[in-house]
């Protein structure tokens, strides 16, 4: 990945960071539709991949998502109290708490990693999150800028 | 299983909607550079009956297993081209939607990165939909018995047209009688009927109707399943009064010895603890206030029981509760107003002669405290000069309600040329910010009031309110004129929003409905989805889910009650067969699956020592599948190894 003189001057490491975006279909996921037909502007780095519930994701994808060469997980869901399936987003959120720490200690940057909560009609704090989360990982070097991955030496 | 997997790829421009930030030409030719696919083709829209046709074609003529459709959300079309796939023979869970126009071609500008993540969206969507398999809808009964929640007009009519249409209706109130807040209305606008007159037949109508079960003084305390099949507990609390043995003599309301306020009367007069709410109450019978009732034990005051010559008391009477299923809900949980005692500038309402727009009401009626003639709480004088202040409490997002209650405009109008109508020397003064008439009549009312009538209007907020003698002084400004006004009233009437009431407060949190940041319950769409809940088969009438007039909240009862009768019309209702699967080859019998199921679809099958999913009970979520240690349950078409394939295909594609 090169760099220009300018962007290195600005701090950005990483002009084009690639992030894996779950979805949950009840919530995040017409959030997001609705910044469409809204017609707000977020990086199209963010890739997205719906999921029923948030309570689906395994934390082996939030892993390999970065194995595949993801430099960073942007998981979305209901907010407490509003899951279509009662719990899923409690469940996520003490599962995906544990891949938060673990990945932590492996030495990924804790950037790389949010888990947030976005209601059906909150498309402005979708565009918010998404947008935050890229120009977040614009500073830090590609997840595998070097041969092991990760950010131990930061 | 081994068949080869010929995936067509339609790509719709959707005008230009999607075509002017991606790159269409370039799009096709990366998709079948980099994909195994059978056929990539485009059309300006695929909705249309040509793309339509082009889909099924294709299709049939390139033997096509599996369709993607890369056009809008899934929430728009899903139905058009999976119903399309199926009349060409395909099984509609084998077509997929990548949503390449709200998540790229509306929130993006570059058009070479959109078009490149296009094409990973439609990369990784291939990846889902070969690993699809043929699924049927599961078959589910109906349940066909509709709940109405809430005895107001909008629940009485919601319940009448279910029940005209020939299902059962269980009506549930949890006052004592139904009517609602309608019930202690004087007259309505803009025609001003009597309240009474036009409520009170419907009211009999639902008592009288063969399909229609009445429950009042019950309460709904707790529900389960799904549409088609809710299973709902409802605690029917005891009247201490035969409704049927009871012949309305009034006998017991004259040797009670309890005297509370009157809550009909927004406590403008005195009841008994044993009552009727009011005259023409349904159903027609009197009731026990359990709270204030000298303990509903003979040994302490039997007396109302002792006079009763048909035996209708019976202070025996214990809640029930009652058990039944239904295919549809509807929520009629109406409002409260806006409490006056909230409002500091105007006296928290402490003083007898400032009043709020509904204790207004009473003192109009004909069956109120003051038998219709206008008289003053504080001393009885009938007043000769009224203030009614609009939007008391109402937009004033620093300190009050932000929101406009759409009624109290014209109520206070209501209210001013009654007084007028009643008190011919009196004088009405409305302090308004906009007088707001939206709706049929309204506006010409309202002038009838200001020119005709000479109501007087004056456009300005009531900053205080203070005593001053046996008056009031009410202090503003017109802001027409750019001068304080100072005027002495003899009584003032608050025109007072309206706010959720407790019950539809309560009734959001049973049946986890969502709210509005003001806690009006939320529609699925709030311009083409006005009476459907987000949650199928629940739907909502009336002011639960905000300020309405009548006409407004009466047109939704009927709406929400023809949706309903939609669904207890069919005997069986069909249901994503997305759910889960165990293989219990691998499983070990761990339980984890079972502990994290939110619905308790999924049980050890004791006989055959298996684990086995509910298929009936299976909502999808596929919070069994992330949980299961040994990868043994998996969601159909939503499976690990999948969803891993389509996330290595976003970062590689």
């Amino acid at each position: 990945m090169s760099t220009s003189k300018q962007e290195q001057e600005s701090g950005i490491k990483n002009p084009n960071p690639k992030i894996v975006l779950f979805l949950c279909r009840w919530c995040s996921g017409k959030g997001a539709d609705l910044a469409g037909t809204s017609r707000l502007n977020y990086p199209p780095n963010v890739l997205p991949i719906m999921v029923n519930c948030t309570s689906r994701i395994d934390p082996r994808f939030i892993v390999e998502a970065f194995l595949d060469g993801a430099d960073g997980v942007l998981v979305t869901g209901c907010h407490f109290g509003d899951c279509h399936y009662k719990t899923g987003n409690y469940k996520a959120y003490r599962r995906l708490s544990l891949v938060a720490k673990l990945l932590k200690q492996v030495g990924v940057n804790p950037k790389r990693f949010r888990l947030t909560w976005i209601s059906a009609t909150e498309a402005t704090k979708f565009v918010k999150v998404t947008t935050e989360m890229v120009e977040d990982l614009k500073k830090l070097p590609p997840y595998w800028s070097n041969e092991n991955g990760g950010d131990s030496d930061e | 299983m081994d068949e080869k997997k010929k995936v067509g790829v339609f790509v719709c421009h959707c005008g230009r909607n999607i075509a002017q930030t991606v790159d269409i030409e370039k799009l096709m030719e990366k998709v079948r550079e980099k994909y195994d696919v059978e056929l990539v083709e485009d059309n300006m829209y695929m909705c249309s009956d040509p793309g339509q046709n082009l889909l099924k074609e294709s299709i049939q003529a390139k033997n096509l297993n599996r369709v993607i459709v890369a056009a809008c959300s899934r929430d728009m079309h899903e139905p058009t081209f999976r119903s399309a796939a199926q009349e060409a023979g395909l099984n509609p869970y084998l077509v997929e939607i990548a949503n390449i126009r709200e998540q790229v071609s509306w929130v993006h500008d570059d058009k070479e990165k959109a078009t490149e993540k296009a094409s990973k969206i439609i990369g990784s969507t291939i990846e889902k939909v070969i690993r699809d398999e043929p699924l049927e809808p599961l078959k589910i009964p109906v349940v066909q018995r509709a709940l109405v929640i809430g005895g107001g007009i909008a629940g009485i009519q919601a319940a009448l047209d279910i029940a005209d249409a020939g299902y059962e209706v269980t009506l549930v109130e949890k006052s004592p009688t139904i009517g609602g807040h309608m019930a202690q209305l004087a007259e309505t606008f803009p025609t001003l009927d009597c309240s009474q007159c036009i409520l009170t037949p419907k009211m009999v109508a639902v008592s009288r109707h063969p399909k229609i079960n009445l429950l009042t003084t019950s309460e709904v305390v707790s529900v389960d399943g799904y549409v088609g099949n809710f299973k709902v507990q409802i605690r029917k609390n005891p009247r201490y009064v035969d409704v049927d043995k009871c012949n309305l003599c009034d006998d017991c309301t004259a040797v009670c010895p309890v005297v509370v306020h009157d809550e009909y009367n927004q406590s403008l007069s005195p009841r008994k603890a044993i009552y009727i709410p009011f005259p023409q109450a349904v159903p027609a019978s009197y009731v026990i206030d359990e709270e204030t009732c000298l303990g509903i034990d003979p040994l302490i005051c039997s007396k109302c029981k002792d006079v009763c010559l048909v035996e209708a008391i019976n202070f025996d009477m214990q809640p029930e509760i009652i058990e039944e299923e239904f295919g549809a809900i509807i929520v009629a949980t109406g409002y409260d107003t806006y409490p006056i005692e909230n409002i500091g500038e105007y006296g928290y309402g402490a003083h007898p002669d400032i009043i709020s727009g509904l204790d207004f009401e009473r003192l109009l009626s004909a069956n109120g405290p003051t038998q219709g003639v206008i008289r003053r709480p504080s001393d009885g004088k009938v007043p000769k000069t009224v203030v009614f202040v609009h939007c008391a409490g109402s937009r004033d997002p620093a300190k009050h309600l932000p929101y406009c209650s759409k009624i109290c405009c014209m109520y206070s109008t209501k209210h001013a040329l009654q007084y007028k109508h009643l008190v011919h020397d009196g004088t009405a003064i409305n302090f308004y910010i906009d007088v707001r008439t939206a709706g049929k009549d309204y506006e010409e009312f309202y002038k009838r009031a200001a020119e005709e009538e000479k109501v007087i209007y004056v456009r300005g907020k009531v900053s205080e309110i203070i005593e001053d003698g046996d008056q009031l002084l009410v202090k503003g400004v017109d802001t027409l004129l750019g001068e304080a006004v100072e005027v002495h009233a003899d009584l003032v009437v608050l025109a007072t929003g309206l706010v959720p009431s407790k019950g539809t407060q309560e009734i959001s949190h049973l049946l986890k409905l969502s709210c509005d940041s003001k806690g009006f319950l939320k529609e699925a769409h709030p311009k083409l989805k006005p009476v459907e809940s987000a949650l199928s088969g629940i739907f909502i009438a009336g002011t639960a889910s905000g300020p309405k007039d009548i006409p407004e909240t009466v047109s939704q009862a009927s709406g929400a009650a023809a949706k309903a009768a939609t669904i207890l019309a069919s005997e069986f209702l069909e249901r994503e067969p997305q759910i889960a699967q165990v293989d219990p080859t691998t499983c070990g019998l761990c339980h984890t699956c079972i502990n994290v199921c939110p619905y308790g679809a999924i049980y050890l099958d004791e006989g055959v020592r298996r684990i086995t999913v509910r298929e009936a009970l299976c909502e999808g979520c596929g919070s069994c599948a992330a949980a299961c240690p040994s990868g043994s349950i998996e969601l159909k078409n939503s499976t690990s190894e999948g969803i891993r394939a389509q996330i290595k295909a976003l970062l590689q594609g």
